[in-house]
């Protein structure tokens, strides 16, 4: 049976079929779905990890003992999870182990824009990389057999517009993967020196091994359509340039975008004048080219370093072809960047803090939208965790003084994390930082995944809730203070008084996520006569509340009824009426 | 060549069940798709494309610019936005709402004046008011399957294909109301 799948779901069916047992993740677009659809297969076990470098942990452990497993996290979350990946490079696997990165050229939801493949080579792990839906399914199944048939681990990576775009599927049954035995082998799963000098053998051993596999696999693949021009490529940057090339030019379409089959290069690029190196992100098939002394690659001088490549940008780099002929608006055209929405709990916390003036340590959530006009509050956004330890290096280069102008903002399931670490930084190192944690009662951005804080599990069942408060205190945070950030009144004075206090201190902004099914705010709200078109509730930067002809205007197709604005509204003129 | 479709919108319209309508339906007609998405940041409120494509083979998940063949826009500033993409000779549907983005809001920006006689003057433009139809097929969240609606009446699939789809990709419980969206745009 043939189905539409996106790319993501197509890997979770990938590892399905191939009888994996264990998949632990963190949430990270574009990874996230894969670990969700997962989830829906009861033969599997499978969870949201605190952070990145836990789930590579479980799914290390589910391998030595002998299951299938899976890690599944974005580009970053790859460099939470290094330490452990680099030294399971070492010790390899029993059960089959895959690692499926994520990367996000065009930044669509992250950070920046890291190229994954470089973790491959420095940690000496195979990986591979799926061109759409078909691809993923069928690489992630060999990546199974690859991990223990060479005895390593196996990245699978893939881009956005893999993971996030849909193509026809062939669905299979699951294979019946029996969990192998346990063996103890203290040689070669405990890396202390003697042991590990040894498995460093295995290791470059093992790469010349997957080297000579590489130039035979199946996965490598040239097409002949009798150019003279030659194109090298992989995953995504194959479609755009089947797309925009045809059969105009003749192709080596790589899946094994690590080890590199060295003479299946040298002899296809023996064979053009000019020979075409189209990857998005970093020239690292083209710089392994050219250290191969192929001498005919064109690579990073026609094609952009940054973000994503279109069809078109390739006709154009190899063709010369003209894009076609183009209308574009006659006038400048306002951006639509996203915004917390109506009823986000945030907004009433970032209020709040703007009117203070307060430094805001940063991090990273629907929370970092905090940063966006008109709220523009969030002074740094670095990574996971970050806001909490940050704030501390600020105060210890600042002082005392700029300390009571600072906090920090994390959300729950950010806290959860990584957090936790730098706040029992700031006890131990008698710093005296204000910690906001943004607790909306879910993991937002991603999707809505449940996280140790909710009371549930990946599969929804009810476990235990780790008890923020109990936790602050017990790391030695003596004020530990609840508040609701839609009560800007007290959120203000809760926050002035715990900025101010000379010891460190937790504030729990308490409210759900207005998009979770149990937020069930009504009616909608709207503006009366008793305007005095103040625009404080303009400052909120609500997408609902704008001025139309000098007046403030709701729309209530935007409008969730949430009733922060009436909250801050200084003459009463904000009513809620019934939808 | 296949066939292209752009499906433009502000984060949280529906845009996504949209192109799984479509997509859905023209796999049953035996074609291959490629439909792109847009999750995670994008979705805040912001702009959001869908693409879907579909031929005798599909390579590319994406739509380039100048290679539409139908835009298919939630709201009016995000078809002005798309119109690059629009191939030469092809056709814009697009719902009248307006919804002012953050810059138009704080006033940093105006929203462009008189959007629908600019893209007529480059473009085959279809213009509905897909909320007001969406409010009376009984939830404003329907504008989707409207536009479905719209973009079905003026393709070559048969009627009945598409509400075969809509049954299998919209939750029971609102299946009425969406088929009536989609009867209201289908004969707009």
């Amino acid at each position: 049976m043939k189905k539409l799948l996106l790319g993501n779901a197509a890997v979770a069916r990938g590892a399905f079929e191939a009888g994996v047992n264990v998949v632990a993740s963190y949430p990270g677009t574009p990874s996230t779905e894969i670990t969700e659809e997962i989830a829906k297969f009861n033969e599997v076990y499978s969870e949201w990890s605190p952070n990145e470098k836990v789930a590579a942990e479980v799914a290390i452990g589910a391998s030595i003992a002998g299951g299938r497993a899976m890690s599944c996290m974005k580009h970053v979350g790859l460099n939470v999870m290094a330490d452990p990946v680099f030294t399971v490079s070492y010790t390899g696997v029993n059960g089959g182990l895959v690692f499926c990165v994520a990367d996000d050229p065009g930044m669509h939801s992250s950070q920046n824009e890291q190229d994954s493949r470089h973790y491959a080579r420095a940690s000496k792990i195979m990986m591979l990389e799926p061109a759409d839906s078909a691809e993923c399914k069928e690489f992630t199944k060999l990546a199974f057999s690859l991990s223990e048939e060479y005895d390593t681990p196996v990245f699978i990576r893939l881009s956005t517009r893999v993971s996030h775009s849909q193509s026809l599927v062939e669905l299979c049954d699951r294979e019946d993967v029996p969990v192998k035995p346990y063996e103890k082998n203290i040689g070669k799963y405990v890396m202390m020196p003697a042991n590990a000098v040894k498995r460093h053998v295995t290791v470059e051993e093992r790469i010349e091994a997957l080297k000579a596999y590489a130039e035979t696999s199946p996965l490598n693949t040239t097409e002949n359509n009798g150019s003279r021009i030659g194109v090298i490529t992989a995953g995504i940057a194959y479609a755009y340039a089947k797309e925009a090339l045809g059969d105009k030019v003749d192709f080596l379409k790589l899946g094994t975008v690590y080890p590199l089959p060295d003479n299946k290069l040298k002899k296809f690029a023996a064979a053009y004048d000019k020979v075409f190196v189209i990857e998005e992100l970093d020239p690292v098939i083209e710089d392994y080219c050219k250290a191969l002394g192929i001498t005919n690659i064109i690579g990073k001088e026609v094609f952009t370093l940054l973000g994503e490549y279109t069809p078109n940008m390739i006709k154009k780099a190899v063709l010369g072809e003209a894009s076609p002929e183009i209308n574009r608006p006659t006038e400048a055209i306002p951006v639509r960047p996203p915004v917390m929405c109506a009823g986000c709990p945030h907004r009433g916390t970032f209020y709040v803090l703007k009117k203070l003036g307060l430094v805001v340590s940063g991090d990273i959530g629907c929370y970092t939208l905090g940063a966006a006009a008109p709220l523009a509050s969030v002074d740094t956004t670095i990574c996971m965790g970050a806001s909490v330890s940050a704030a501390l290096g600020m105060a210890k280069a600042q002082g005392a003084e700029f300390n009571k102008k600072l906090v920090s903002v994390i959300g729950d399931s950010t806290f959860m994390h990584s957090g936790i670490t730098g706040l029992v930084d700031i006890v131990y190192n008698k710093g005296n930082n204000t910690v906001i944690i943004l607790d909306n009662s879910i993991t937002g951005m991603t999707g809505h995944q449940n996280n140790p804080t909710t009371g549930y599990t990946i599969k929804g069942e009810e476990t235990k809730q780790v008890n923020l408060i109990a936790l602050c205190k017990a790391v030695g945070v003596e004020h530990v203070i609840v508040a609701d950030p839609f009560d800007v009144k007290e959120f203000e004075r809760v926050v002035k008084e715990e900025t101010n206090r000379e010891e460190p201190s937790v504030i729990i902004a308490q409210r759900p996520c207005a998009l979770l099914k149990s937020v069930k705010y009504t009616g909608h709200c709207t503006v009366t006569e008793n305007c005095k078109n103040c625009k404080m509730c303009m400052k909120l930067g609500c997408p609902a509340i704008s001025v139309k002809d000098d007046t403030v205007v709701i729309d209530s197709t935007q409008c969730n009824g949430c009733g922060l604005c009436i909250n801050v509204c200084p003459f009463k003129a904000i009513v809620k009426e019934d939808n | 060549m296949s066939k292209n479709i752009m499906i433009v919108g502000v984060g949280g319209q529906g845009t996504l069940l949209a192109s799984r309508v479509l997509g859905n339906t023209v796999i049953n007609e035996g074609y291959d798709v490629k439909i792109s998405e847009v999750h995670g940041m994008s979705q805040r409120g912001g702009s959001v494309i869908t693409y879907v494509k579909y031929g005798e083979k599909v390579y590319s998940p994406i739509v380039d610019e100048g290679e539409a063949d139908v835009i298919l826009a939630f709201e009016l500033l995000e078809a002005y936005r798309a119109l690059p993409f629009l191939k030469k000779g092809g056709k814009i549907i697009v719902n009248s709402q307006q919804i002012n983005p953050m810059p138009v809001i704080t006033g940093a920006a105006s929203y462009p004046e008189n959007i629908i006689e600019k893209l007529s003057a480059v473009a085959d433009v279809s213009e509905l008011d897909a909320l007001s139809l969406a409010k009376e097929a009984g939830n404003i969240k329907a504008v989707n399957i409207v536009l479905i609606g719209v973009m079905a009446s003026k393709s070559d699939i048969p009627y009945e294909k598409w509400v075969d789809t809509i049954k299998q990709t919209v939750p029971p419980k609102f299946l009425e109301i969406n088929l009536k969206a989609f009867d209201l745009g289908y004969n707009y």
